[in-house]
This record gives structure tokens, sequence and C-alpha cells, in this order.
């Protein structure tokens, strides 16, 4: 096993749970949880490829599945915030809708054949540091790039501008931030969007780079939900969720990989001779995220782990307690 | 529109309401309001809970719009459809509940919602701005600190400074030293005095008598929706005067409380600590006793660690170490139940969704403690028919005004419900009774009924740790005083020296305040 290659292949991976999560986290600032984040990925996949099959353009089908992802999650936004409908059950629908629609209208895509994808190249002086080099600048995809720009982006948007501060303001304490003339439900819907478009575009990385080409729901096979999780372990921060993502990317490809050789660390590879263990590997994420999720659904794990004062709360405006 | 010109001999007026009227659901909170307030004034809007105070400010403040009337500010008709339409008027109002993001710093929450800065926040350059107007103003408080480093005296100035700094020349308070610790209230009172100076003119509401014979220049009193005294001077005005204009009949002032010996101990508690919610240490080596027939007070400012001691007492919460003994049997660390059977009375702070059930009837709520005993149980079941024979029973002797006792609980008016409370906790004839807030949002006449059935219960001698923020309720009922200050106990008062109490409530020990006296 080539060690090197396992971690350069993971952080790629890491790039489409990159996106996921960052959506995430700015949609739970804002307060609105959004379980959808499965099905907006499938949609997004499903449609840039799709886009990319028809027009022969990569760059047409990342933003179609952009925006595909984005109105979808406008259905959550106008469930949760003008309904005030529960958030939780609002997203589980959603990951459905996404998920039926995809298969639906991605039927017979597996069989398009081959498509432009997007470009992936080395960064000049980068990759010829050692170590980090040949890990993340190296023949990485475009969409890798975009990763190491958009994290550090996102953080100072979040903590260092207005409307970052805004952002936060809305998700902590939404009456306070009313009585100052934001607007709450304006603000949520665009976080809701926002979030939508980045896993519109974590679908799109699997189609056009990562791994290219539909395969119906195992295209994105739970890192949806891996990245819901992602966000609770990051603790809502960017930098964080970027670090858990590869983290989580490398561990993926390191589960595929490890079930390959006859023999690890001069030893007989028991993966390769028992793939009932292999299954067992391939189950630990999920199963990671499963218990986060149970962890996170508690209100003192949450309080201590710094969530969002409002998330998952409805804002009604003049409720009592004013 | 323009209002007629101002009277010469007053200073020219700010702010004047007309006519306001506001209905919520099934109530007339603002009848046919008449206000104004002067320039560089402090106009007191006195009145008691429930009263409509909020609902008027809030109606000032661009929060609720008025179903009729209308607002002249310095003399043009004006229309708010929010808070920031009022404050582009020169009008801020301080909630009684604050308004911050506890997450964020101080510049930042000032900031929140304002057009400058654009984009980048430069917190430096904001951070030195808003030192600069806290300067102004004597409202001290770090620029850079976060939210919920704060305490609450400091998030109040957070609050006004939030307002100052968008230009208000108007300052609503509404009930500002609700709390406020006695020695933070006359800090209060100094800034708001300066602020007068420098032009600013403020409503200050309150339902406290003598805070508002403290600072006032003039009053406003509502009852029930409607004013009963249209900006007075307050020259010439007694408290007695007030109470009446508050209450519409003579109020007395004074509780009947009998001398009488303490007898055994019955509450002890020993090197007591906890956690809150958020898993912080809230109590810190409590230690206190109650003896039979005494009624004790813990005083503090909310939120230090109160409700924790009486959520560990209640069995509600499990303490991290330390002990709660009840006549000697300890009673932390077991089921609710155990302590409950042993004689444990709790009256909790929040009586319409811990206190209570709203849905249930009377009959059910008073029966709760009582249902697994003869004559409420028969067998495994619940004999309903002495169920209801007892709910009348307590009806008639605890005043509870209500149809029917098959009535939802939550219909209730708030002293009617804590009288069904107290109804179901004290026929028990607890040995330990618990009163967290006992009298909070009651209004004048239900205080006093519910002062004197604690009295009462001194008297046939049990044990009371009554815990309140209202001063004057605790030196009025306990026989000796504690001051909780951040999970600690501070000291012990026997005399109700107020002024030792408020030092001890801003975290100066006892022995530090009798050792400065000493030397
Ligand atoms: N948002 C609201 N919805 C329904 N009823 C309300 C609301 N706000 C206040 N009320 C009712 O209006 C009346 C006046 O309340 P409020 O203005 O808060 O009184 P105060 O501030 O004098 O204590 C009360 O009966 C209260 O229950
Ligand atoms: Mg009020």
């Amino acid at each position: 096993m080539d060690w090197i290659v396992i971690l350069q292949a993971g952080v790629a991976s890491g790039t489409v749970l990159l996106f996921a999560t960052l959506g995430e986290i700015f949609a739970e600032r804002s307060g609105v949880l959004n379980l959808g984040v499965e099905g907006m990925m499938l949609i997004g996949a499903m449609s840039a490829f799709s886009v990319a099959v028809k027009t022969g353009d990569p760059w047409m089908g990342v933003l179609v599945a952009m925006l595909a992802a984005g109105l979808l999650s406008q259905i959550h936004a106008f469930i949760t915030v003008t309904l005030q409908a529960d958030q939780v059950v609002s997203g589980l629908a959603l990951t459905f809708l996404g998920t039926g629609l995809s298969l639906v209208l991605g039927e017979g895509l597996s069989k398009a054949g081959t498509v432009a994808l997007l470009p992936a190249f080395s960064i000049p002086l980068l990759s010829r540091i050692p170590l980090l080099g040949p890990v993340f600048f190296t023949d990485q995809n475009v969409m890798v790039y975009l990763g190491y720009l958009l994290t550090p982006m996102a953080w100072y948007y979040i903590n260092y501008t207005r409307p970052g501060m805004h952002l936060r303001a809305v998700g902590e304490h939404p009456a306070a931030a009313d009585t100052l003339g934001i607007n709450v439900y304006r603000l949520r819907y665009f976080y809701v969007f926002v979030g939508g478009m980045l896993a519109g575009l974590a679908g799109a990385t699997i189609s056009l780079a990562i791994s290219p080409g539909w395969f119906s729901e195992l295209t994105t096979a739970g890192q949806g939900w891996i990245a819901v999780g992602l966000v609770i372990f990051a603790q809502w921060d960017p930098v964080r969720g970027a670090i858990g993502s590869y983290v989580f990317g490398a561990l993926r490809r390191l589960i595929l990989d490890i079930q390959g050789p006859q023999t690890l660390l001069w030893f007989a590879n028991p993966f390769y001779y028992n793939p009932y263990w292999g299954f067992f590997l391939q189950m630990l994420p999920y199963a990671f995220t499963v218990i986060v999720l149970v962890l996170g659904s508690r209100e003192a794990v949450r309080k201590r782990l710094g969530a969002p004062a409002a998330l998952g709360l409805p804002y009604i405006r003049g409720e009592r307690g004013l | 529109m323009t209002h007629p010109p101002d009277n010469p001999e007053h200073p020219p007026l700010v702010v004047e309401m007309r006519g306001i009227v506001k209905r919520f659901p099934g109530v007339l909170a603002n009848d046919h309001v008449d206000f104004s307030l002067y320039k560089g004034e402090i106009h007191a809007l006195l009145g008691e809970n429930g009263a409509g105070k909020s609902t008027l400010m809030n109606v000032l403040s661009g929060l609720y719009r008025a179903d009729e009337g209308q607002i002249f500010v310095n003399g043009q008709l004006v229309e708010f459809r929010s808070p920031r339409d009022a404050i582009r008027a020169g009008i801020g109002m301080v909630h009684q509940h604050f308004m911050l993001v506890p997450s964020q710093t101080v510049t930042e929450n000032i900031l929140l919602g304002l057009d400058d800065p654009r984009f980048l926040l430069h917190l430096n350059h904001y951070h030195r701005k808003i030192a600069e107007l806290a300067e102004q103003f004597g409202l001290h408080v770090d620029p850079r600190a976060k939210i919920w480093q704060l305490s609450v005296g400091e998030q109040q100035r957070v609050e006004i400074l939030k307002m100052l700094y968008r230009g208000a020349q108007v300052l609503i308070m509404d009930e500002p030293t609700a709390v406020l610790a006695p020695q933070e209230i006359e800090g209060l009172f100094e800034t708001l005095r300066s602020m007068t100076e420098q032009g600013k003119s403020i409503i200050f509401i309150s339902h406290k008598l003598q805070e508002v014979t403290a600072i006032a220049d003039r009053v406003t009193v509502l009852s029930k929706g409607r004013v009963t005294a249209a900006g007075q001077p307050m020259a010439g005005l007694t408290r007695r005067d007030l109470a009446r204009l508050m209450v519409g009949r003579e109020v007395v002032f004074s509780l009947e409380k009998k001398p009488q010996e303490p007898g055994e101990v019955v509450l002890e508690v020993e090197d007591l600590h906890a956690e809150n919610d958020k898993g912080l240490p809230a109590l810190q080596g409590v230690s206190l006793t109650v003896r039979a027939g005494e009624i004790v007070g813990l005083a503090g400012v909310a939120g230090n660690g109160q409700r924790e001691l009486a959520q560990v007492i209640g069995g509600l919460r499990k303490p991290t170490k330390g002990r709660v003994l009840l006549n000697g049997v300890e009673v932390t660390r077991k089921p609710v139940r155990f302590g409950i059977d042993l004689g444990v009375g709790y009256i909790p702070e929040d009586r319409t969704h811990v206190g209570s059930a709203p849905n249930l009837s009377v009959t059910d709520n008073v029966i709760m403690k009582k249902y697994r005993k003869e004559p409420i149980a028969r067998g495994w079941s619940v004999d309903m028919q002495a169920a209801t024979r007892l709910a009348e029973e307590l009806k008639e002797a605890y005043d509870i005004i209500v149809p029917t006792v098959e009535t939802p609980a939550r219909l209730l008016s708030g002293g009617n419900l804590q009288r069904v409370i107290l109804a179901r906790e004290i026929s028990n004839n607890p040995a330990f009774l618990l009163a967290m807030q006992p009298t909070r949002g009651l209004d004048v006449g239900a205080i006093e009924g519910v002062q004197r059935l604690l009295l009462a219960q001194r008297e046939a001698g049990a044990a009371i740790l009554l815990v309140s923020e209202e001063l004057e309720e605790l030196l009025s009922l306990s026989d000796r005083i504690y001051v909780i200050y951040e999970g600690r106990i501070m000291g012990e008062v026997r005399d109700g020296d107020i002024e030792k109490i408020g030092l001890m409530m801003t975290g100066t020990p006892l022995e530090e305040i009798e050792g400065g006296e000493n030397a």
C-alpha cells in the first residue's frame, strides 16, 4: 500500500464531505437544521452528470447542480421558516424527495458513457513541498483546490464580517436580531439556500470529479449523513469541519484500500482473507454518524459543544417573553 | 399633522401618545392610554404586573402596533412599523428580558443591524468608539468581553449603550431594577441622572413604589390597562397614594409576624456542589440549615445558583458532591418521591410548567401528591369522588376562584394557580417547605395572600426556605437571610441589614465586610 496515494485520494474524497459540511454549517449557524443534505447531494450529482452529458460542459453541470439543490433546499426553508414546522421531519422528507427525484430523473443515466470531467492538475512549486506537496497539491481536481479556498473564506466570513455576525446572531438569538432590524426569515432562507448550493456542489464533485458517473443512490452512499454528523463533530466551525472532512475522506479510502494487499506490515492481512471484517470497517463511518447524531440530539451535549442556541427552533415574531 | 403648541411653563414635549388601544386575544392590555414625556425628565410608568406597562412601551418602541391611537415625536405624527423605525426617531427600549446574543462580544452586539461597518468588522476601531461612549455616560464595560461573561448589571449597561450608540434621545427602561442588587440600582440611578443632564429623556417602568419615589420627576400610573394618574409630578404624592392608584384600594403595608423560637434543625445542606444545565459549576460548597418554625430567606441576584439549589433539594437534580438531610435522613441521590414521603413541600419557580400540569383539572393538580394514599387511593384505583371532595374543600380553604374544580389549570390566573399549588403542598403538612419566588408576577392582593399562608405555616412549625429576588419580601418574612453569590453562601444576616445583604449579593463575603468595619 502506498500511503501517499491513500492520503491523496483521501483529500479528494474528503472534499465532497467538506462542501456538504460547510453548507450545513451555514444553514445550522442560522438556526435551521437541514437533514436533507443526502437528498440535495443526490440531486446535485444527478443533474451535474446529466447536464455534462447533454452539453459536454462540466462547468455547466456544476452550475445547474448548485441551482437544483439550492432550489430543493427552499422547500425545506418554506416548511420550517415560514410554516414553522418541525425541522427534523421536514429534513428527512427532503432526503426522501431528493433521493426519489434523482432516481427517476437519472433513469438510464448510468449507461451514458464517458463525459468531459472537471480538470485535475498540479500546483507548481507547492507540489514540490515534501509530503504535503504530493498529498495536497499534486494531480488534484480543481474542486479540491476550491475547497482549500472556501474553508478559510467561510471561517473569515462567519467570524469577521458584518453579514457573518448577523448570521451568528440569527442562529443564537433571533429575537434580539429582530429587534435590531435584522430580517430573521430572509437570512434563514438565504443560508438554507447556501447550504443547498454547497450540497449540490458536493454532489457535482462526486459525479464529475472524484468518482465520476451516476450510480443511483450509491453515488453518494450516505455521505450526506456523514456531513451532518461532521457538523456536530466540528462544533459548527468551518476549519474544524475541513479537518474532519479530510480525516474522514482519508479513512474512507483507507477502509477501501486496506482490503487489497495480502500482507499488512509483514503480517497476513485479515481484511484480505476475511471479507466480513472489511464490511465491518465499511460500516464504521456510518456508525460514527449515528452515534454523533444521537449524542448531538441531546440538549445538554449540544449546549456544551456550543451549538447555535436557536438551532432547530422556529422563530415566531412577537412571542410572549419578548 | 402637529399637536398644539407646548405649554410655555414646561420643557418641550418629546413624546406624546394619545388614546392608545392594544388588544390581545381575550385581553384589553391598553385601554385608551395617554402618555407624555418632557425633554430631560425621568418619567415613571407605574403599575402592577399585567397592568399593560410593557405593552404600551412596546407600542412606543415599534415592536407592537397599536389597534388605535396616535404617537407624536417632537410634535410630528409618526407611525412605527418596527423597532428600527422607532430608533430612527430617537426612541430606544431596554427590554425586561435582555436582547443580547450571549456568544458575541459587547461590540458585536452593539453593531448588530447597523449599516456601518459595511462588510469587514474592523473591531479595534469600534471597540475604541464604544469605550468612549461608555466613558461619557459612566457605563463601564469592556467592549471586547463576550456577553455571557458579564454580570447582569453589565449586560444592562450594554443594552443602554446599544441604544445610545444608535442616537436614542428617549430611553425606555422596562423594569430595569428587577435584576440588580441594591448597590447596582444606585449605580443605575446615577447613570440615568447623568443621561438626563445630557439632554436625554427617560421612561422608567416599575412596579416598585420606593424606586419610583426615589428616581422619578413625574409618574403615570396604569391599572388594568387604564391610566389612573397621568403624568403627575412626584412632589406631593405619597407611597400610599401611589399604591391606591395602582391597586384601586387601600393597601396594608405590614404583615404580622409573631415572635417565635425556632425548634430542631429540619433541613441540613452540607457542602453541596452541583452543575447547571451547561455542565458548569452552579453550586460550589453550599451549606445551610433551616429549623422548624422559622422562615429562612435566600437572597441573591437571579442566576447565582438558586435554581440549582432548589432542584437539588427537591430531588430534581443530582449533586456532584455533598448532601441534603431532612430530619437527619439523606434525601440526595434518592427518587423524588422519597423526599415527598419525608415531608418535603416544593413550590417551584415556574408554576405553569413545573408546578402544575396545565391541561389537567384543578382536582388532578391538587391530588398529585396524595393519590397514592388513603383516602384518595382505593386499592389500585383513585377514588375520584374523594378527590373531588378534597378539591372542593381546598378550593374553599384557600380561596381558589374557579368556576368548578374540573377547570383545567391553564385557565387560572397566576394568583389562583399559585393558590392551587400552595393548597397541594401545604395541605400535606410538610415538615419542610421550599418556596421559590412564590409571589413573582402576582398582583398585590394575591401577594399578600401567599405571604400570609407562608407565615401560617411558620406558626404551624414548618421549616421554610424562601428563595426570592424581592428583598422587601425577604426582609418582611424571614427570620434570617443567607446570601448566595456564584454558587457560594456569602454569609448570613439576622438583623435585616440591607447594606450588608447588598454587598454580599455583589460578591463580598460577610467576613470581609465585618473585617473592614473592625479595621
Ligand atoms: N404578546 C402577548 N400576547 C398575549 N397577551 C399578552 C401579550 N403581551 C402581554 N399580554 C397580556 O397583556 C396584559 C398586559 O401585559 P404587560 O404589558 O406585559 O403588563 P406589565 O408589563 O404591566 O406587567 C397582560 O394581561 C398580559 O397577559
Ligand atoms: Mg412588563
